[in-house]
């Protein structure tokens, strides 16, 4: 049994990709969910359509990556108003089935054969991330005992950081802003909002578009860190762990998501490590499971870890149970 | 009342170990390709692959193993020609999607899988023949928009009751749907019970499961005051746990009944239908007759329509109302795991099943009116039509998103469905 290979991958994983990825759209998420009480089931759509867009705008029209970045942004805000003018006048439950529904309808449109000429299809597309590692300042890499680091690595990470840093800086700043203030009364009370004056739908509009642009730089961070992007990574459970993860941080608190990010990796990480090791050594016997059926235990744990926070723990580590949003009809 | 976590821990755990069957699994140490051919369920051996890198230079040459796998390590990570000479495919059998080649990147330290998918030549994927046939071809996907639409309407009655009665959007009734179609494998495959035999037993422990669900998750989550939206998402959470418990016993495959895999067609005017689908058809039609006629007559189905419209006057006018949730669970849970049944047999069982119609479920119950429940069956036809009807014009692995882009437009132009009431749903 390689403790140290365990314990090495779970505490990279403390500040590794994923956890960065999931950091940022949970955030964005956080805005929906968290501050203005929208159910957005398809924050997966907002990071695939943003990683999407600068793919196809490099790999398959040759333009410039910046040019690649400002599409998928221009995606982002464009599925926000798609999805959020129909939608966001009903009640919440219309709201996260019209966004599940366009979650899959993306995911679909991405993998299917017919427009595989520009989308790659189910293998997806790679070779866009080339002037984004042309940037790259860091000419060696970290080796320690614990955890090791290669420059590519090293200068996704320090992007994502600096990323995830940017996007709480702006949710701080914006939350304690008069406009802050005004979202987080949609959520406790719209029609209080409405006797007041306020466009309700406007303000509505403008959180989802805010959500959306700052969870795509997730998608932007993943695309690059893989150097490939694959249609089925967006599929409806990249959301689910999304939800868990602000739920498990706090919701509507501007650290939540990056904490709860962090702890979420972390033990998941380190549960994918150990058990494949714990068969392999054969203290887990193969007729209970198998290497290919411990992938699933991840799965299933995460889904039992959701329903045991939202039944005990609604406000997760650091919210406040006042401000969580979970009674509306 | 811990004693319902603990039941649904015990409960889960104890499906966890029951269901852990053994099997063997190539686990690829560095850079393959590799893959596993199958057709209809069964392992296909003795197919050769070649795979070459790009400068056309034979990597290797390897035959499928009786399990149906093959595996070729190349030296380095790259992209690669992956080619299935057809001609060494059994008689009769050919690759459906007539993609012999395909050029696949290989990543640093990891096995990519190529997937060939094989069935019988002339079997369901061929294309029908546009032009002199078209008729025949309307009425067809007209036929089949109407199966796939009652077999949507079972699932989505069951949802829609328990949301009019409960409030909740549950996002674990299309696990309801795979429960029902794995009772059915179990009792079919393993214990060599016939389909039909299976499938009753499924339905009746599907109609227990959601009498279960009910008794010790559900309504003493209600007794705890849980909101809806927590409650929702509770049953995201379930849905996540069910499924990924269904892999890893099922495993990603689709597989097949025993029985009535491959049932030639009866003419009927212009289209061939296969019998079972047409008795399928008749047996969904009386159920949802069934249940609809006592939702209008019974004293029960009464009751149940008095909660649906006011739970709180329910209560005072002498209804219990929580027994009334509880039926509505187990009737929800039987209708599902018919659902289930039903699907598997016309179009195999695969983990995913459920949540794959899930959303086409929510489209239905959506488009009918949240909450009515003949709203529910009115935009189940609708959907499954639409579905299968918009392959006419666009590829037919995009109808989903034909189903649910109808989702949105209706959404858009009459929020409250199409029997729903004219309510401030803002």
């Amino acid at each position: 049994m390689n403790w140290d290979v365990i314990f090495s991958v779970s505490l990279e994983s403390l500040i590794g990709l994923s956890t960065i990825v999931y950091a940022l759209a949970a955030i964005g998420l956080n805005v929906h969910f968290g501050y203005t009480g929208l159910l957005n089931f398809g924050q997966s759509a907002f990071l695939g359509v943003a990683a999407y867009g600068m793919a196809i705008t490099v790999t398959t029209f040759g333009q410039p990556f910046w040019l690649g970045i400002l599409v998928g942004l221009g995606g982002v805000v464009v599925l926000a108003l798609l999805l959020g003018i129909p939608t966001l006048r009903l009640r919440a439950d219309y709201l996260a089935i019209v966004t599940i529904a366009a979650a899959e309808i993306v995911r679909l449109l991405f993998r299917s054969v017919t427009l595989s000429e520009w989308t790659g299809g189910s293998d997806g597309l790679q070779q866009f991330s080339q002037s984004f590692y042309d940037m790259n300042p860091y000419s060696s890499p970290i080796e320690t005992t614990l955890i090791s680091f290669s420059t590519r690595e090293l200068w996704v990470l320090t992007v994502g950081w600096v990323l995830v840093a940017i996007a709480l800086l702006i949710v701080w700043l914006l939350m304690r802003s008069p406009w802050g203030r005004v979202i987080k009364a949609i959520r406790e009370d719209e029609d209080a909002v409405r006797s007041l004056g306020k466009n309700v739908f406007s303000y509505k509009i403008q959180a989802l578009i805010l959500g959306g642009v700052l969870g795509s730089l997730g998608g932007f961070v993943f695309a690059l860190g893989l150097a490939a992007i694959q249609p089925d990574t967006y599929g409806t459970e990249f959301t689910f762990y999304m939800y868990t993860i602000v739920i498990l941080g706090g919701a509507a608190r501007v650290f939540g998501p990056v904490v709860g990010s962090m702890i979420f990796w972390f033990l998941l990480t380190f549960i994918n490590a150990l058990l494949p090791s714990l068969i392999s050594v054969g203290a887990i016997p193969s007729s209970i499971m198998t290497t290919n059926q411990a992938g699933a235990v991840g799965y299933i744990l995460v889904g039992i870890g959701l329903m045991l926070l939202l039944i005990f723990r609604p406000q997760g580590i650091f919210g406040d149970k006042k401000e969580v949003m979970l009674d509306a009809r | 009342m811990r004693r319902a976590v603990v039941m649904l821990t015990a409960f889960l755990a104890s499906l966890f170990i029951a269901f852990g069957f053994g099997a063997t699994s190539a686990w690829a140490e560095g850079e393959a390709l590799q893959g596993t051919l199958i057709n209809n369920g069964q392992p296909v051996a003795g197919v050769q692959i070649t795979v070459s890198s790009q400068d056309g230079a034979q990597v290797g040459q390897v035959q499928s193993g009786p399990d149906g796998k093959w595996t070729v390590p190349v030296p380095a990570a790259g992209t690669y020609r992956v080619e299935l000479d057809v001609t060494t495919l059994p008689e009769g059998l050919t690759l459906t999607n007539n993609r012999p080649v395909l050029t696949l990147p290989v990543f640093e330290g990891s096995a990519r899988t190529a997937l060939f998918p094989i069935g019988s030549e002339a079997g369901a994927g061929a294309p029908v023949d546009p032009g002199p046939n078209r008729l025949g071809q309307i009425l067809d996907l007209v036929y089949t928009g109407l199966h796939l639409g009652l077999m949507i309407a079972l699932a989505a009655l069951g949802l829609s009751l328990i949301f009019g009665t409960m409030g909740l959007t549950n996002f674990a009734h299309g696990e309801l749907v795979t429960f029902g179609a794995l009772m059915a494998f179990i009792f079919n495959v393993f214990v060599g019970l016939p389909v039909i035999v299976a499938g009753v037993i499924a339905v009746a422990l599907g109609a227990g499961f959601g009498w279960f669900q009910d008794r010790f998750f559900w309504g003493w989550l209600r007794k705890r005051r849980t909101g809806l939206i927590g409650m929702m998402i509770i049953s995201i959470g379930l849905a996540l746990t069910m499924r990924y418990i269904s892999l890893y016993w099922f495993r990603g495959e689709t597989r097949q009944y025993s029985d009535y895999v491959a049932q030639p067609g009866i003419d009927i005017g212009p289209i061939a239908i296969a019998p079972k689908n047409l008795i399928m058809d008749l047996i969904a039609i009386v159920v949802l007759v069934a249940v609809s006629v006592a939702l209008v007559k019974t004293r029960l189905g009464k009751a149940t329509r008095a909660v649906s419209t006011n739970p709180a006057l329910a209560a005072a006018s002498g209804i219990n109302v929580d027994a009334i949730i509880r039926l509505v669970w187990t009737i929800g849970g039987g209708l599902a795991a018919l659902a289930g049944v039903m699907l598997g047999v016309f179009q195999g069982i695969n983990y995913q099943m459920g949540f794959q119609i899930l959303l086409l479920v929510f489209a239905a119950v959506t488009l009918g009116g949240l909450g009515t429940a003949f709203g529910a069956l009115l935009g189940s036809l609708v959907i499954g039509l639409a579905t299968q009807l918009s392959t006419l014009w666009i590829p037919t692995e995009l109808k989903n998103v034909g189903a649910l882009a109808v989702l949105i437009i209706v959404i858009l132009v009459r929020p409250q469905g199409i029997l729903g009431r004219r309510e401030r749903i803002g």
